[in-house]
């Protein structure tokens, strides 16, 4: 299993948008995918879920990926957060 | 003999409204309440079924959202966009489907209720947090929850309902009237709309007694109740008594017979006592009508209203589907004619429902919004004329409200027809192009506009709303609504002018045609072709056999005088008694 600490660096914070993106992504491994934030847990998997998250411009989550394809995952996953999103 | 005065003013249990659509029926009553969501938490005895049910509400939320959705893209910035696109996601959300097909098979209750309770965990989770775009969110969410649920429900419904029933609820939308009719309902009873609702208008056409306008029918009456409707007076008669019972059977029987002798008349022409011949065109609203059609007597269809085919198949068909829908349609009407009218969308007729204008009936509807998305109208355009190979088509545009409209909509057809030429498909290539008259400017020019096109059709309903600034479903401000007031008297009879002027044929295709009361002022103001539901047209027939032309010009001349509808109606009403013409209403 593989645990990263990843921060929102985008303006508009975790918005509908970018959800809908990491939940596509999410979708294209067979690994498990949870992200956490203040004592929750949420499936990376399910787009109602992370919607859940309010998360803005400074806040940190922690993300978990287990399973056979977790470093590419986590690869791809992580990037697009620490690209802001593609909103910088 | 008692009359229908003595039994309504000694009747404690009636309920009086607008006699939407004629006729007499005696039933039981399916009271349909569905503005307020109520969500059964019923135990089930089939989860399999259940689940099946559920998996069938998605797939039509999905298609309902993938159509938002495609018109979202067009019209909203990306990130109303992508609300939709998260919601479409939602239905394909393998974590919340899997919770809420496993707790289906654990709980044995309702779909419904679970998924309420599922989606609702996440709003509430949304609601506690400090962010407001979160409480923005949640509503966003509830959008969703219950667009599966009103499709669970659906089809719960539609297992629910029993067949002849009359249906009694708020209001009823064109959707909601068609589904009853499918259940082969008796008769409806609204609290809302008036005489021109859709859900009159589909009534009509449909045969089916409606009593509308009610303001609380729909509170009064229960589940279960017997009642009888009386679509030609505008009551209802709740648990009727024995004596009630009895004079309304005798009616119904009376009622047969009329409509026994009137059949005589199918093949006779709508020819005046002086020998003018007026041509009785049928409208169609829906597909099953066109076998009224052909036993109606009509001589052609004279408004086919294409968007009607939207509803019925729940988004919008390509060119090969609508070359099918046309085609079957000419052929079946073959030798007589059928005007296509151009998708009329927007107004209160096709509701994009998450693309909200403040002001519909004043917005992107009609020829506009066909302009606005021109590969649609194409694609329509295209199959119109692949269709008219037998030269029975005709193709109406509507809501033109300038010369311009009227230009680059003859542009388009044009353009098309040249593309097919190219293709070597077959098509009428002199297919008559028409428009609607039915805004304010487009009756004051009208002269300009014919002499532009081959045709102008009248749309009463559109026009009177627009001409006297009132929602015809307004039941507050229905009493403007004047059909005989000396505006549209005087209104009709400058576009008739015009239209003569030019030479080019001229028709009236609105509700008010359908008004037996106002075929003979109609048929004065120079009108030679009238469109109306089928089930009206041997009424009318038998009303032009009944008086001469030459005095009904004269009415018309008189009634162009006018100051005030009353005066106009009074005017009419003498003619219908000096003449001897009764209207059913009142033989019964």
């Amino acid at each position: 299993m593989i645990e990263k600490i990843v921060k929102i660096v985008n303006k508009a914070g975790l918005h509908t948008r970018p959800a809908a993106t990491i939940v596509k992504l999410a979708a294209k491994y067979k690994s498990e995918f949870f992200i956490y934030r203040d004592g929750m847990s949420i499936n990376g998997k399910s787009i109602i879920g992370v919607m859940t998250l309010a998360a803005e411009i400074g806040s940190e989550l922690k993300l978990t990926f287990e399973g056979s394809d977790e470093q590419q995952a986590c690869d791809e996953i992580v990037a697009y957060f620490e690209r802001g999103f593609d909103e910088l | 003999m008692k009359s229908f005065k003595d039994i309504y003013k000694n009747s404690e249990n009636k309920i009086a409204g607008i006699a939407a659509a004629p006729g007499i029926v005696i039933g039981n009553v399916y009271l349909f309440t569905k503005e307020k969501l109520e969500i059964s938490k019923a135990p089930i005895t089939n989860s399999e079924e259940a689940i099946t049910n559920f998996e069938e509400a998605l797939k039509q939320s999905k298609k309902e959202l993938n159509k938002i959705f495609g018109i979202a893209r067009e019209k909203m910035d990306e990130v109303r966009a992508a609300i939709f696109e998260a919601q479409l996601m939602i239905l394909d959300d393998p974590i919340l489907l899997g919770n809420i097909e496993k707790r289906i098979k654990d709980e044995m209750i309702q779909p419904e209720f679970i998924v309420a309770d599922e989606i609702s965990k996440y709003q509430e989770l949304m609601i506690i947090s400090h962010e407001s775009y979160m409480k923005e969110r949640a509503h966003d969410i509830e959008d969703i929850k219950y667009r599966i649920i009103r499709n669970l429900q659906k089809k719960r419904w539609q297992s629910k309902i029993e067949k002849n029933l009359i249906v009694v609820s708020e209001s009823l939308t064109p959707a909601d009237t068609l589904l009853f009719s499918r259940r082969e309902a008796l008769g409806f009873v609204t609290d809302h709309g008036g005489l021109t609702s859709h859900a009159a208008i589909i009534s009509r056409s449909l045969n089916i007694p409606a009593v509308v306008g009610t303001h609380n029918a729909s509170t009064l009456i229960n589940d279960g109740d017997t009642i009888i409707v009386d679509g030609f007076h505008g009551y209802i008669i709740t648990n009727p008594t024995e004596i009630q019972l009895e004079f309304f059977k005798g009616k119904q029987k009376k009622l047969f017979e009329i409509q026994k002798g009137l059949e005589e008349l199918k093949d006779q022409p709508a020819v005046t006592i002086d020998g003018k011949e007026i041509n009785l065109e049928a409208n169609v609203d829906v597909t099953g009508e066109i076998d009224i059609v052909i036993t109606s007597g009509a001589k052609g269809i004279g408004l086919y209203r294409s968007e009607q085919i939207l509803n019925e198949i729940g988004s919008f068909p390509d060119e090969e589907e609508q070359t099918i829908i046309y085609s079957k349609l000419a052929s079946r009407i073959y030798p007589k004619f059928v005007t296509i009218r151009a998708f009329d969308i927007g107004g209160d007729k096709f509701r994009f429902s998450e693309y909200k204008e403040p002001n519909p009936f004043l917005g992107l509807r009609g020829v506009r919004f066909l302009l606005e998305n021109e590969t649609l109208f194409r694609t329509q355009i295209r199959a119109v004329l692949r269709a008219s190979e037998h030269k029975n088509i005709k193709f109406m545009i509507p809501m033109i409200s300038t010369l311009e409209e009227v230009w680059r909509s003859l542009d388009i057809i044009h353009e098309c027809k040249s593309d097919l030429k190219r293709e070597k498909v077959k098509f009428d290539n002199h297919i008559k192009i028409g428009i609607m008259v039915e805004v304010p400017s487009a009756a004051v020019m009208a002269k300009e506009y014919s002499e532009e096109v081959d045709f102008l059709s009248i749309g009463t309903n559109d026009l009177i709303q627009y001409m006297m600034a009132v929602d015809r479903g307004n039941d507050l401000v229905s009493n403007l609504y004047q059909e005989f007031s000396p505006v549209i008297i005087r209104t009709i009879d400058h576009i008739v002018s015009a239209a003569k002027k030019s030479k080019i044929p001229v028709s009236i295709c609105g509700e008010m045609a359908a008004d037996t009361l106002a075929i003979p002022l109609l048929v004065g103001l120079g009108l030679d072709s009238l469109s109306m539901s089928p089930a009206t047209i041997l009424y009318a027939k038998r009303i032009i056999r009944g008086f001469e032309y030459k005095k009904a010009k004269l009415l018309a001349e008189e009634c162009l005088q006018c100051k005030t509808e009353i005066d106009i109606q009074k005017k009419v009403k003498k003619f219908f008694d000096e003449n001897n013409i009764t209207r059913t209403r009142n033989i019964i």
